[in-house]
């Protein structure tokens, strides 16, 4: 039966590691290497010159990186609009996940199946969507002319507006459900205590249910802020040719540039700059399981 | 009667999450081609979805990919999973626990170009697998769903008291009759949502397969992507409202199931 075992343990994690960890060290490697016109297109990173072994490391990748400032603009950008559409995704998501949490049993249930429910619908046709209603002569352009509030047509599409719009649309449920699990197990006796007390409302909720909550909010910005911050389809679809995200610049050096090693720097520079809220996550998602 | 804030907020809220998918099935009716103008009821754009070859061969592909890594990644994860959550004295649990939930927070474009260098780099070094396409996005598509597989099983299995199965490890059962006369029947549940979550992250990804795919195997977001970059088409509206309509009577049926289950 030792046997057996060895084989559960063994072949999962042979899977994960040839193909989850294995291709980051290639990443590295070919992020080392110099283009070349060739198949593949970059050089190798060592080789047998007369017996011996030689070493070609190449850091032009990443000087280049620092010189050019598309590089360095493009994370910067991805940064602010990742916390951008965090916070308001937070701020939509938050009454939500508290609304839910204080219904009663049956009516949560539903609440929050409804939440999850555009999620198992295709992501990319949700996007698309939102072509339809925010285009210059889209649906929403015409609510509002038709309503008077408007007199010309609003431009939205292709604009970081769009991107923001998109984002909280698609990542609010990955916000909301680790906030929920978090706000339902808040103590209602804490609540009515400090009510009986004399607080309003308000400061029962911004000296006790809003620090209680913050394992679960951190948890929650961070589901949204990491995947953020290498998103392709959204800035692609909906933003314009100024959006600029890391995710469509690696994409573009990829498949138009066909640059793999400049490719391969900037994906290891967005891992390294992941590496912090990824920490962050972890810390949240410790604590949240001890309370 | 006071107004009150967060009712009024979460019901804005539902709102948002689903008037683009209201507007979406509503405007796969709409006779004109143009968004705005409404040119009569008209279910025109669906006969022209069927007839679209490029389109049917995709989502036939799409499935296929679907149904193949979905069912091979619950298999992986589920294996993970017990590892991680009953499994004891296991040198580098930690370490794995670590990569499974590695793909979850990876951004796709890493995801998708990391997996692509080693195919090339695997060619060259060993010569398999021969170019890319179905093979390539098979692989990809199931080493980012058996993490997410692995995560919804190993949370039940976490939750699930494990006595019974000690109980039986104690009389003498295997512990591969224990895990499938005892373990599994109990993770069913899991091991259903966790499968039905990797076919639709498969159904959807656009990005890693983007990647990963050569020429010859065009999955269906590929199609609905380079369709939807020049602008809306209502074809497109026509399969996202199936998909829609697949999705409520899945999610009908299983409420009528659960239902249905004694307590």
């Amino acid at each position: 039966m030792r046997l057996g075992r060895r084989f559960v343990i063994a072949v999962p994690t042979l899977w994960l590691l040839l193909f989850f960890m294995v291709p980051f060290l290639v990443v590295l490697k070919i992020s080392l290497a110099e283009p070349r016109i060739a198949i593949p297109p970059y050089s190798p990173l060592w080789e047998w010159v007369n017996g011996s072994l030689k070493f070609n490391i190449n850091l032009e990748n990443y000087s280049y990186m620092w010189e050019d400032s598309l590089y360095l603009n493009a994370y910067l950008s991805s940064i602010k609009i990742a916390a951008i559409a965090t916070l308001l995704t937070l701020l939509a998501g938050y009454p939500m996940a508290y609304y839910i949490a204080r219904s009663p049993e049956p009516r949560r249930s539903i609440l929050l199946l409804l939440v999850v429910l555009p999620f198992w619908t295709s992501f990319l046709l949700r996007v698309y969507a939102w072509i339809g209603i925010l285009k210059t002569n889209g649906i929403l352009n015409a609510v509002l002319l038709w309503a008077g509030i408007i007199d010309e047509p609003l431009v939205i599409m292709q604009t970081d507006v769009a991107v923001y719009i998109g984002i909280v649309y698609t990542y609010l449920p990955f916000l909301i459900l680790p906030l929920y699990a978090n706000l339902v197990k808040l103590d209602d006796t804490l609540l009515e205590a400090s009510r009986d007390l004399g607080a309003s409302r308000m400061s029962s909720f911004f000296r006790i249910t809003l620090p209680l909550s913050m394992p679960g909010i951190i948890a929650g910005s961070m589901l949204v802020f990491i995947p953020v911050l290498g998103e392709y389809v959204i800035p692609a679809l909906l933003g314009g040719p100024d959006t600029l995200m890391i995710g469509k610049v690696l994409w573009n050096e990829y498949f138009s540039n066909r640059d793999w090693p400049v490719a391969s720097a900037v994906a290891i520079v967005m891992l390294v700059i992941m590496m912090i809220p990824i920490m962050i996550l972890r810390r949240a998602q410790a604590r949240g399981a001890e309370i | 009667m006071k107004l009150r804030f967060t009712p009024i907020m979460a019901l804005l809220g539902y709102l948002f999450l689903y008037g683009p998918i209201i507007s979406l099935v509503v405007y796969s009716f709409n006779k004109s081609k143009l968004v705005t103008v409404w040119g009569g009821w008209s279910t025109k754009w669906y006969a022209e979805l069927f007839a679209n070859q490029q389109i049917m061969d995709a989502a036939k592909l799409s499935l296929k990919i679907a149904v193949v890594s979905a069912s091979v990644a619950t298999v992986l994860g589920t294996m993970m999973a017990m590892v991680l959550v009953r499994f004891k004295r296991v040198r580098g649990k930690g370490l794995m626990g670590g990569m499974v939930t590695g793909p979850l927070v990876m951004p796709d474009v890493i995801i998708g170009l990391s997996l692509l260098l080693l195919f090339v780099a695997m060619q060259s070094l060993i010569g398999w697998p021969a170019g890319r396409g179905l093979t390539t996005i098979l692989i990809a598509h199931i080493t980012f769903n058996m993490a997410y597989v692995a995560v919804v099983v190993q949370s039940r299995l976490s939750d699930m008291d494990d006595s019974i199965e000690e109980a039986a490890l104690d009389l003498g059962a295997s512990p591969a009759r224990v895990f499938f006369d005892i373990t599994l029947p109990m993770i069913t549940p899991a091991l259903v949502s966790g499968w039905l979550l990797a076919f639709t992250l498969s159904l959807d990804d656009l990005v890693i397969s983007s990647f990963v795919s050569g020429p010859g195997a065009t999955t269906l977001p590929m199609v609905i992507f380079s369709k939807v970059r020049l602008g809306v088409s209502p074809d497109i509206n026509a399969l996202a409202s199936l998909i829609v309509l697949a999705v409520s009577i899945g999610i009908i049926v299983s409420a009528l199931l659960m239902r249905q289950k004694p307590k």
